[in-house]
C-alpha cells in the first residue's frame, strides 16, 4: 500500500545539513502492523511525516496504492490525508481552542457528506474506545499528558482511516494504559484490517507487531 | 462548517482580548469617523426633504462680473434670472427665490427672530416639503402679491403655541400681517439653499423685482425632467450666458454664472475658492476618495500585521488541520470568515459609536433643526467597508499560511 524507494530527507539550516533519512527503501503492505524502533534523532518521526503526506521527501519516490504521491495535486493530497490516513503525533498537537469532542471531530469536519450528528456520534465512539467518554467537554489544557495522548489517538480513529501512523502513541502512558492502547491498535488491525505503522521505544510492544523495522542514523538497519 | 468556524473565531477573539481590542478599536473608530462624515455629507447634500430629487436639481446662486483686474460678485438679481433663466427650454421647471432674509415677530413681549425666504410659486413645485397642515401658496397668489406665508413647525409652536388650527390665522412680523396657509416640517439649517422659518411670496418682499443690474439677492433652482438632462440644461444655460451683454464693458469682460448641482454649488466652490467655470467637484471627489482610502488603509495595514503574527501563533492549528485533510482553500476560507466576523463586529461597533455621536450632535443644537440619521444607504456602505477591510487584511496572511507544508506549520511555520 505504501512503497518507499530511495527516500531521502535532508534538513538544510544555515550552519549544518542534517540527513534525517538516507535512501530508505521500504514497503508497507495492506493490512500490516509494522513497528519502527531506533534511537532518538534517527529519523523515525521524519519517516512517518513523509508516509503521512505531511512533508515532502528531498529525494526518492513515495508511492501510495501504486501511484507516485508527487503526481497528486494539493487538493488530492488533502483528500487522501482526510480519507486514508489517521496520524497520531508524538506531541499530540491538539487544538487548544477546541473542546476534546471538537478536536476528535476534526477529520470528519473535512469530509463531505458527514453531518453534524454523525460526526458527534463517531467522535463519541472513538473517545469511548480510548476510555475518555467522560471528558468530552474538557479543553486540552485541562487534561493530563496521557489523556491528551488518548485524545490524539481517538482523533486518528474517528475518521476510520485505512492507515494509522502513530508516533509513540503510548509514550506518555503508564504500562496499564499503554497495554490498553496497544490492544486497541491490535484489535483495529485484526478486525478492521487497518494498516498500522507505529513508532515505539518499547521492545515488548514491538514484539507484538507483525514486523519490526529498526532505524539508525537515517537508515534502516533491520 | 460555518458554525464551527464562528465558534473557533469567537474563542480566539475572547482568548486574545488585547488583540481583539486593538483590532476592534481600529476598525470601529475608523468606521465611526467615516460614517459621521458621510452622514453629515448626506444630510447636507443627499436626497432629503426638501431637496428629495437632488439628482435632478441645479442651482444658480452666484453671479460674478469678471475681468482679470477687477471682479464683483454676489447673488443674481431677480430680473437677470427672470430674463435669462426662467425662459430656458430644457428644464422642467424653474424657481426664483431670495438667498434669505429675516423678520422679527413678537410673542407677547418676547422677540422672535425668523429666518425667511421669499420665493415664487414654482418654488413649491420644484422642491418637496413635508406639509403638516395646509398647502403652499400658489403662483397666482405670488403674482397678486398676497400676504400669505408658509411656516415651519417650530415657528408655529413658538408663535401660536401649537400646530393645530393655525391655518388661516395671522402672523405679524415687521408690521406686516401674513395669513398662514401652510405648515411644513422643520428643514435643517444645513440645507442652506432652502431652509427658513417662514417662506413668503417674493412679490411682498423688499426685493426690487425690476432692478436691471445683474447682481442681486436672488438665486434660481432648476428642476430637470430627468437626472440625465442635467448636462443638456447646463449646456443651454452656458449658451444663453455667452450672449448676455456685459453691463460695464470698460470694467468687466465677462459675466460668470453657472447652473450647478448642489455639491459643486455649496461645497466645492467654497472649499477651493473658485469662481471660474470649473467648480472643483472632480478635485473634491478625488480628494475625498483618496483621503478615505488612506484613512482606511491604516487600520487595514495594522490588521494585516496583527493577523500575520496571530497566524504564526496558530500555525500549529493550521498544521493539524492540514494533516487531517483541510485544503488550502478551506483554510483560507476559515481565516477569512474569522476576519470578516471580526471586522463586522467592528463595523457594528462603529455603527453604534457613530449613532451615538450623531445623537449627541443632534441634541447639541449646533446646527438648528438638524437631524442626522444613519440611513440604510449609510449602513450598507459601512457593511461594505467592513467586509472590504476583512478581505483586505485577511487574504494575504491566510494565503501565506495555507501554503505551508503541514509539518512546517506544526513546527511553528518558520521554515
Ligand atoms: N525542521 C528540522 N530542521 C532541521 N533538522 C531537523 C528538523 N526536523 C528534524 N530534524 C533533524 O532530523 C533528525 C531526525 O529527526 P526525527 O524527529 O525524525 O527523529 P526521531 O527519530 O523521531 O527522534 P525521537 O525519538 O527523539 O522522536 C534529527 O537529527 C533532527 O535534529
Ligand atoms: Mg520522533
Amino acid at each position: 500500500m505504501l512503497q518507499l524507494t530511495d527516500i531521502e530527507k535532508v534538513y538544510q539550516t544555515k550552519t549544518i545539513e542534517t540527513v534525517a533519512l538516507n535512501r530508505v527503501n521500504l514497503t508497507i503492505n495492506k493490512g500490516e502492523f509494522v513497528s519502527v524502533m531506533g534511537p532518538s534523532g534517527c529519523g523515525k518521526s521524519t519517516l512517518l511525516s513523509i508516509m503521512g503526506l505531511l512533508d515532502e521527501p528531498s529525494g526518492g519516490i513515495l508511492e501510495l496504492d501504486g501511484r507516485p504521491v508527487k503526481s497528486y495535486s494539493d487538493k488530492e493530497l488533502a483528500h487522501l490525508r482526510n480519507q486514508k490516513i489517521g496520524f497520531v503525533f508524538q506531541s499530540y498537537h491538539l487544538i487548544n481552542d477546541l473542546s476534546v469532542l471538537d478536536n476528535v471531530e476534526l477529520p470528519l469536519l473535512y469530509r463531505a457528506g458527514v453531518g453534524g450528528k454523525e460526526r458527534r456520534q463517531r467522535a463519541h465512539a472513538a473517545l469511548d474506545k480510548v476510555g475518555l467518554s467522560a471528558r468530552t467537554t474538557h479543553f486540552p489544557s485541562q487534561l493530563s499528558g496521557g489523556q491528551r495522548q488518548r485524545v490524539a489517538i481517538a482523533r486518528a480513529l474517528a475518521g476510520r482511516p485505512e492507515i494509522i501512523l502513530a508516533d509513540e502513541p503510548t509514550g506518555n502512558l503508564d504500562s496499564v494504559m499503554g497495554e490498553e492502547i496497544m490492544d486497541l491498535l491490535l484489535g483495529l488491525h485484526r478486525h478492521d484490517g487497518t494498516t498500522i505503522v507505529m513508532v515505539t521505544h518499547d521492545e515488548q510492544q514491538a514484539q507484538k507487531t507483525e514486523r519490526l523495522i529498526r532505524f539508525f542514523d537515517g537508515s534502516q538497519v533491520a | 462548517m460555518l458554525l464551527s468556524y464562528l465558534k473557533i473565531a469567537w474563542k480566539v477573539l475572547l482568548r486574545r482580548k488585547f488583540f481583539t481590542f486593538i483590532s476592534l478599536f481600529g476598525i470601529s473608530f475608523t468606521l465611526m469617523v467615516l460614517l459621521v462624515v458621510y452622514a453629515m455629507y448626506d444630510h447636507t447634500m443627499g436626497p432629503h426633504t426638501p431637496e428629495k430629487r437632488v439628482d435632478r436639481l441645479l442651482f444658480i446662486t452666484k453671479l460674478e462680473l469678471w475681468s482679470d483686474h477687477s471682479q464683483s460678485n454676489s447673488g443674481a438679481s431677480y430680473s437677470f434670472l427672470d430674463r435669462y433663466v426662467r425662459p430656458l427650454r430644457t428644464p422642467e421647471k424653474v424657481s426664483i427665490a431670495t438667498d434669505g432674509g429675516s423678520l422679527v415677530a413678537y410673542v407677547g413681549n418676547q422677540k422672535l427672530k425668523l429666518d425667511t425666504k421669499s420665493t415664487d410659486g414654482e418654488f413649491w413645485q420644484v422642491l418637496d416639503f413635508d406639509f403638516l397642515a395646509g398647502r403652499p401658496y400658489t403662483v397666482r397668489e405670488v403674482r397678486e402679491g398676497a400676504y400669505v406665508a408658509v411656516i415651519n413647525e417650530s415657528t408655529s409652536r413658538r408663535y401660536f403655541g401649537t400646530t393645530q388650527g393655525v391655518i388661516g390665522r395671522f402672523l405679524e412680523a415687521d408690521a406686516l400681517r401674513f395669513r398662514v396657509v401652510g405648515i411644513v416640517r422643520d428643514v435643517p439649517a444645513s440645507r442652506m439653499l432652502t431652509t427658513a422659518d417662514l417662506w413668503k411670496p417674493i412679490t411682498v418682499s423688499t426685493v426690487d423685482l425690476r432692478d436691471p443690474s445683474y447682481l442681486g439677492p436672488c438665486m434660481a433652482i432648476l428642476l430637470a425632467r430627468d437626472a440625465a438632462d442635467i448636462p443638456t440644461i447646463q449646456q443651454e444655460f452656458r449658451q444663453v450666458v455667452s450672449r448676455v451683454p456685459v453691463p460695464d464693458p470698460k470694467a468687466y469682460t465677462e459675466v460668470r454664472v453657472y447652473a450647478e448641482p448642489i455639491l459643486g454649488n455649496l461645497l466645492t466652490r467654497e472649499l477651493f475658492r473658485t469662481t471660474g467655470p470649473d467648480n472643483g467637484t472632480g478635485r473634491f471627489m478625488a480628494l475625498a476618495f483618496g483621503l478615505s482610502l488612506l484613512f482606511m488603509l491604516l487600520p487595514a495595514l495594522n490588521l494585516v500585521n496583527l493577523n500575520v503574527s496571530r497566524m504564526l501563533e496558530r500555525s500549529s492549528e493550521i498544521g493539524v488541520r492540514k494533516a487531517f485533510g483541510a485544503t488550502s482553500g478551506v483554510l483560507v476560507g476559515q481565516f477569512l470568515v474569522e476576519n470578516i466576523f471580526l471586522t463586522l463586529l467592528g463595523g457594528v461597533l462603529g455603527l453604534g459609536l457613530a449613532a451615538g455621536v450623531l445623537h449627541l450632535l443632534n441634541g447639541s443644537g449646533l446646527i438648528p433643526y438638524a437631524h442626522f440619521t444613519l440611513s440604510g444607504r449609510v449602513f450598507g456602505a459601512a457593511l461594505g467597508v467592513a467586509v472590504f477591510f476583512g478581505m483586505l487584511s485577511g487574504v494575504y496572511p491566510a494565503y501565506k499560511m495555507s501554503k505551508l507544508q503541514a509539518v512546517q506549520a506544526l513546527k511553528g511555520g518558520t521554515n
